[in-house]
């Protein structure tokens, strides 16, 4: 195709009026090899679209239908755990209501008690003596009147 | 319908969705990804696909739109700037050396545009798209098409006269 014809085609082409029959035309002749040097620029534009057309989604696309279904039967698995877990649980837990112990475990239990009592006694005084500040703070507030 | 005519009807644009999504998205993982979950969301339409004139102009609509989510989401904002070398096939070997770097250089021009003359440019300079279907699947008007359309081809053309005249590429 004479050059004149292209060169008009190509105005159209820039302000996006070709059809794309013109446009094939205009692709057939700037993939060709002889291509006039002031235009070589729409040689790159036409062979980059030409590559970019030829790029394939490779991979196979895959249907995930059964996913679904695994979720649900899971879930029905989960509660059948669950209620069986209760169940086992609350007949365990009824049987150990009365633990029997050693002498010498009730000996021990009986030490620690002791030992938690003399603790909790002794922070009880500390408390106490922690009051009387307190008491003593206040007293000389309301007379020194410092607030 | 089955699975081999919902493949049917959607295999022959498996490729043009994918090079849509990897138009806007970039990095050929995140096109696949989006390409996969297009047809899986058309897979579970399947029912309403019948009701759809033109299958192929709805999914390259809902191509678009997912992109933009994609492009929105959060998720999305670390993975755009993966992507940096892009591969050609299927071009005769001299050809391919002769044309290697003016179409790394159209590459990345027109990944410099802005989104909807991406769009436009990749639908119908790469898709051969008429000017009707493309305004169906953005939802535009003909003249806004055609403005958009010759802003993006002008601002390629002009870009690389100006690289070719410095002797950058």
């Amino acid at each position: 195709m004479e050059l004149a014809n292209i060169e008009k085609l190509v105005g159209k082409y820039e302000n996006a009026e070709t059809t794309l029959q013109e446009e094939a035309t205009l692709k057939a002749y700037f993939l060709s090899d002889n291509v006039a040097p002031h235009l070589e620029e729409y040689q790159m534009m036409f062979a980059y679209f030409q590559t970019s057309q030829d790029e394939t989604y490779t991979k196979t696309i895959a249907f995930k239908p059964e996913k679904k279904r695994n979720y649900k039967w899971l879930s029905v698995a989960a509660s059948v755990v669950l209620l069986v877990s209760v169940y086992m649980g609350s007949s365990i837990i009824d049987g150990e209501k009365t633990p029997v112990m050693t002498p010498q475990e009730q000996e021990q239990y009986a030490q620690v008690e002791n030992a938690l009592r003399m603790l909790s006694s002794n922070l009880k005084k500390g408390n106490d003596a922690f009051n009387n500040l307190y008491t003593y703070e206040n007293t000389v507030n309301k007379i020194f009147k410092t607030k | 319908m089955n699975q081999s005519d919902f493949l049917k009807v959607v295999l022959p644009f498996k490729d043009k969705v994918f090079r849509l999504a990897k138009r806007l998205l970039v990095s050929t993982e995140e096109a696949e990804d989006a390409t996969q979950e297009l047809f899986f969301k058309l897979w579970r339409n399947k029912e309403k696909l019948a009701d759809y004139k033109n299958v192929e102009a709805f999914a390259m609509t809902m191509t678009k739109n997912y992109c933009y989510d994609r492009l929105k989401s959060k998720q999305a904002s670390n993975l755009t700037l993966v992507h940096s070398n892009y591969k050609e096939k299927d071009t005769s070997l001299d050809k391919k050396l002769e044309y290697r770097d003016s179409v790394n250089q159209v590459h990345r021009l027109i990944e410099n545009l802005p989104e909807q003359q991406k769009l436009i440019i990749q639908l119908r300079d790469v898709e051969q798209y008429d000017f009707d279907e493309i305004c169906k699947m953005l939802d535009m008007k003909p003249t806004a098409v055609r403005v958009a359309l010759s802003r993006a081809r002008k601002t390629i053309r002009e870009e690389l006269i100006k690289q070719h005249n410095y002797g950058i590429s």
